[in-house]
């Protein structure tokens, strides 16, 4: 049962890494700001998702596995927050009739 | 594998300092900056010091990071006279060859440490029990060199003064910062609304926590001041003029408790900040209850700077 | 102890690079970032040191990691300073650069003490 815990670990975070990955490749070679944006989220909820998901079998308790779910929503939150922020900023000086 | 990360954080570490120094464009360095501060709150977990980690991504990385992404921000038009004025060759050669004195000076120290390591730790652990604290930082910090904390506050305030003092006498007695107008209906506010009751559960956690686990008041005070920053950029609460009375008590109040509670020790237990017998614990939790909001108020007032709106007639 | 070692000359590094950035860059922002790159290094240096003394049960010595704590803190202060020191003379000035014949310009909105 151990070893079943450890390789759901082991898969889980190793699928969060590539998204993490992935969103920074994006965030080096897309061409605007929106796009980057759109590319970072996929680091934020699916890459960050999955570490947390691959985590929780790691955890001491039902309160750490709490925290750690919760550290991830909060992280979305603000990603997704500060996303529209900036993309608004961004439709605004590209727009002159704003 | 531990080895494998150190050395990967070590890496990135110093190729995100290059970046910071070498960086052509002011806002690219503060991020680098951002993003060092944040690896190094990872160092300080390998370096089993959770309390500075904790320490390191609230005031190094977080208000160290929004004070100087302010200050670009505000800096912004004079950015290209900035890129365009450079240091002469010899200048940097100069500098080049102090830095690399100053490297190797400090390296062959760092090689030649005195091995077994000496350490205080015993000395601690002999004498925590009478503080009545679990966490040996919080008992060294507010116990055993209570007098540093002391004078880190008044340090705080100080600052606090000094940064008032550069007001324009226009601004005299005027509120920080610029009127934030943000939409009452947008995301910021409703990011605020939604945050900060979470941020204020975490702070007060964190600050309450520190008496025998990781935290204590610096992290708690940063987390506290840092949702009341986020809640006037919002705009749904408006800065404090600096010439309020209530606000300007409420900042030394911390301070003066915590000198009359050393005071307080002279008289009867021999020496200044000496806590007598049994009274240790309380006398600790009433510093941190009376240092908290000043704490909280002096780290959001540094951020925000010097008043730059006149004050209301 | 090889962690250790690993993270004092990282420490090392740092404070040479930011020495050679304070003294390069005419800039003061930029000085203020080099000064704190100083200063995170000098922290990481006390912190490695602190990591080495772990006896009595400790992970780690408690008094170098107390006193890091303050250094933070008044590092933040100082920081807080030196950038409203900068922001006036930019207000002062209309510019952020400390050299000669840009401080000597005319103040842009009014002349204070």
């Amino acid at each position: 049962m151990n070893a079943l815990l450890n390789v759901w670990t082991w898969i889980a975070v190793s699928a969060g890494a590539i998204f993490f990955l992935a969103g920074t490749v994006g965030l080096l070679r897309f061409p605007d700001s929106l796009t980057r944006l759109h590319a970072l989220t996929k680091a934020d909820n699916l890459g960050l998702g999955l570490v947390v998901l691959g985590l929780l079998p790691q955890t001491s308790g039902i309160l750490d596995a709490v925290k750690l779910i919760a550290i991830w929503l909060l992280v979305m939150l603000s990603g997704a927050s500060i996303s529209q922020l900036i993309a608004h900023r961004v439709w605004m000086d590209s727009d002159p009739q704003q | 594998m531990i080895d494998l990360l150190n050395v990967g954080l070590v890496v990135l570490i110093v190729g995100l300092a290059v970046w910071i120094i070498f960086a052509r464009e002011t806002f690219s360095a503060v991020v680098a900056f951002i993003a060092y501060g944040l690896l190094l709150t990872l160092v300080w977990a390998q370096l089993n010091g959770i309390d500075v980690a904790l320490t390191e991504a609230a005031i190094g990385g977080g208000l160290t990071g929004a004070l100087l992404v302010g200050a670009a921000s505000r800096l912004r038009l004079t950015e290209n006279s900035a890129q365009a004025e450079q240091s002469g060759a010899a200048l940097k050669w100069l500098a080049a060859g102090v830095s690399g004195a100053v490297t190797s000076a400090l390296a062959v120290c760092v090689l030649a440490l005195p091995d077994p390591a000496p350490s205080l730790a015993q000395e601690v652990a002999a004498n925590i029990d009478r503080t009545g604290v679990g966490n040996p930082i919080t008992a060294v910090l507010l116990a055993f060199r209570a007098m540093d904390t002391l004078l880190e506050a008044i340090v705080l305030l100080f600052a606090l003064i000094g940064v008032w003092s550069l007001t324009p006498d226009r601004f005299w007695a005027g509120r920080p910062g610029i009127k934030q107008s943000a939409d009452p209906n947008g995301i910021l506010a409703y990011v605020a609304r939604v945050l900060a009751p979470l941020g204020i559960v975490v702070g007060v956690y964190i600050f309450w926590v520190g008496a025998d686990y990781p935290g204590g008041k610096f992290q708690g005070a940063t987390i506290l001041a840092a949702m009341w920053l986020l809640v006037m950029m919002a705009g749904l609460a408006d800065a404090p003029a600096i010439s309020r009375r209530t606000l300007r008590m409420a900042l030394v109040l911390g301070p003066v408790v915590f000198i009359a509670i050393g005071f307080l020790g002279v008289a009867s237990a021999g020496a200044f900040l000496a806590y007598p017998g049994e009274y240790a614990k309380p006398l600790i939790l009433v510093i941190e209850f009376a240092l908290m909001p000043s704490l909280t108020l002096i780290l959001g007032l540094l951020l925000l700077s010097a008043p730059q709106r006149a004050a209301e007639p | 102890m090889a962690g250790a070692t690993l993270f004092g000359l990282c420490a090392a590094v740092l404070i040479g690079l930011g020495v050679f950035g304070l003294i390069t860059h005419p800039q003061p922002l930029r000085k203020i970032l080099a000064f704190n790159v100083i200063g995170s290094g000098v922290f990481l240096l006390f912190g490695a040191i602190a990591y080495r003394g772990a006896a009595a049960g400790m992970s780690a010595d408690p008094v170098p990691q107390a006193l890091l704590i303050t250094g933070i803190v008044v590092a933040f202060s100082a920081t807080a300073l030196a950038v409203a020191l900068l922001l006036r003379l930019h207000d002062e000035t209309g510019s952020a650069s400390l050299s000669a014949e840009a401080t000597n310009k005319e103040p842009s909105g009014g002349h204070d003490a």
